[in-house]
């Protein structure tokens, strides 16, 4: 199960067609990668699948049943969104920040409980922000913050992730460290996560699966093998790729 | 940070009461703690026995009543808007309720017709604001702002045009109920138990207020029902701010700046903190400023509106300081 799909998918946004009767399955296990040029469409499709917009035609399911049918907490409790920018307008400490991540498996008369807490200073062990976990969130770093969304989608802990442009803000090592644990997570759960992405070697490094929009309605989605190379990337990008090998490691570079 | 917030709660605990003693120790005549206590339980004196009970104490318990649902709404109405200068007042609600008011004052009626008529303007003026903020189109934030604001400016172009057409024997009971009047009530317990079925009403929100303020899309990616919700908090927010201002007239600032000082005090925007804090706290500042308003130039009362502007802007300014340094 565990299984996220697009059924005849049409999405534009302004004048922009992003994609039209598109059919596309996330299995468990899967890792995906949303490549494309700024303004193709990569966060308004991700919203799409998320439930947080509706499409123009066609539908999204959730296990074979359309989102459309799901509450918002049903949804909530299997489907973990990060977004692109998250700020905060109320002060407040980085653990409470984190302790939203329970809020859709919590009752509306229930607090949170020791064991939340206990996982929510775990996972801001494993983003590497324990010693601030008293600290007031209107004063951290943009990437700090950035961790701190994911400190708090680990505690919501679904198993259909979807992130927007995860390696926002972090330094090099810092999108490493992010991206190899959020993978190990994913895998090691038997989740799968779908993530837009900027950067192709990330993708490459990371991805089973990818999926390219052209913003002209065009998509080419499949395993990254069959996906990755220089015609299909030259053409996303208007500009010619081509690829560097380095032993078993490959970069892709703007020729 | 996280130890004091049970220590402000309590505190704010203990204010609430000594803050109605206060008010009913104060007045033309003035009664020690022990008089206070023997006059408000025995009736062995029972001039004193009256003057507490049918004069100071529904005076004390409709401006705690008032305060605190102002700051409740003041609350719900910042996580609404996300926006830290909203207040029970943007969206026009006391300028509809003035307005109604001041029609019904200039037209020489009295008693129930003035809170009564004030309610009606509030809740038409929030019906109106939110209908036409709808629209067809989707329902953000800044369009809701935008229009209470105009709505808002609309009204205060037709309170002033009802000032000025006024004639000089009105003119003076209008303005004070512009500025905040607690005189006239005599709703005390009505207006408890609604403060107290609005508190209740909230208490199954904490949680969901907490998620809402991160922002909308956030809130519906962590499973809250955002159109459901945002219906549900403007409903209790204007049926708070109706109710306080039928009370008390247009009392400004408590709504904006309650849930400002209670942040700045606890270090938290956790609404199981925040939203007791506020009924506890607003109630407490508007029997105070009432109290002041009676006292500091008897036998002449001051609105009680001025009166919370001489506490909230100091104190205000002065916790906004601090918080800057920490």
């Amino acid at each position: 199960m565990n299984t996220l799909a697009a059924r005849e998918l049409d999405v534009r946004i302004g004048n922009v067609h992003i994609c039209s009767r598109f059919d596309w399955q996330m299995q468990a296990g899967e890792i995906w990668g949303m490549l494309g040029m700024n303004g193709a469409g990569k966060t308004t499709l991700l919203h799409t699948l998320a439930g947080l917009r509706e499409p123009n035609a066609g539908r999204v399911l959730l296990n074979d049943q359309p989102l459309t049918t799901l509450s918002r907490r049903r949804i909530a409790q299997q489907l973990g969104v990060l977004f692109q920018s998250q700020y905060e307008e109320f002060p407040g400490t980085v653990i409470e920040s984190t302790l939203a991540g329970r809020h859709p498996h919590l009752h509306a008369w229930q607090f949170e409980t020791e064991a939340d807490r206990q996982l929510a200073l775990q996972a801001l062990a494993s983003v590497g922000l324990a010693e601030l976990a008293q600290r007031n969130v209107l004063t951290l770093s943009g990437g700090e913050q950035q961790r701190l969304a994911i400190a708090s989608l680990l505690v919501q802990s679904p198993q259909l992730w979807l992130l927007d442009e995860p390696h926002n803000h972090l330094d090099p090592h810092q999108q490493i460290r992010l991206l190899d644990r959020l993978v190990q997570h994913v895998q090691v759960h038997d989740n799968s996560l779908c993530m837009s992405l900027h950067d192709v070697n990330l993708a490459n490094r990371y991805c089973s699966h990818l999926l390219l929009l052209y913003g002209n309605a065009e998509v080419i989605a499949g395993p990254r093998d069959e996906v990755l190379n220089e015609a299909n990337l030259s053409r996303l990008y208007g500009h010619p790729m081509c690829c560097l090998q380095a032993g078993k490691r490959s970069a892709w570079l703007p020729a | 940070m996280i130890n004091s917030r049970p220590l402000i709660t309590l505190f704010l605990l203990l204010l609430a009461p000594a803050s109605l003693l206060t008010a009913m120790a104060v007045g033309s005549i003035d009664y020690s703690f022990e008089q206070l206590l023997r006059g408000l339980f025995t009736a062995e004196d029972s001039a004193r026995h009256d003057i507490l009970w049918q004069l100071r104490w529904p005076r004390a318990a409709s401006a705690f009543a008032a305060g605190g649902l102002l700051a409740t709404a003041g609350v719900l109405m910042q996580v609404l808007l996300r926006n830290p200068l909203a207040d029970p007042y943007i969206l026009g609600t006391s300028g509809g309720a003035a307005a109604f008011a001041l029609f019904a004052l200039l037209a020489g009626l009295g008693g129930i017709w003035i809170p009564g008529s004030a309610f009606v303007g509030a809740l038409l003026s929030t019906l109106l604001v939110f209908s036409l903020a709808h629209g067809r189109g989707s329902w953000t934030s800044n369009r809701l702002l935008l229009t209470g604001v105009v709505v808002a400016f609309g009204w205060g172009a037709l309170i002033s045009f009802l000032l000025v057409i006024a004639p000089q024997t009105r003119l003076r009971g209008m303005l004070y109920w512009l500025m905040g009047d607690l005189s006239h009530s005599q709703q005390s317990w009505t207006a408890l138990l609604a403060l107290g079925v609005i508190f209740l009403l909230c208490l199954p929100l904490l949680r969901r207020l907490d998620i809402l303020q991160r922002g909308e899309l956030q809130a519906a990616a962590l499973g809250v029902n955002i159109r459901q919700s945002q219906w549900l908090i403007y409903t209790l927010a204007a049926l708070c701010t109706a109710i306080a201002v039928s009370l008390a007239g247009t009392v400004g600032f408590v709504g904006l700046i309650v849930p400002h000082l209670l942040r700045l005090i606890i270090g938290t925007s956790q609404h199981r903190w925040i939203l007791p804090g506020a009924v506890l706290l607003g109630g407490s500042l508007l029997v105070l400023a009432d109290t002041l308003a009676r006292a500091i130039v008897a036998p002449t009362q001051l609105p009680v509106g001025v009166m919370t502007a001489a506490i909230g802007v100091p104190l205000f300014l002065l916790m906004l300081y601090r918080g800057q340094q920490r």
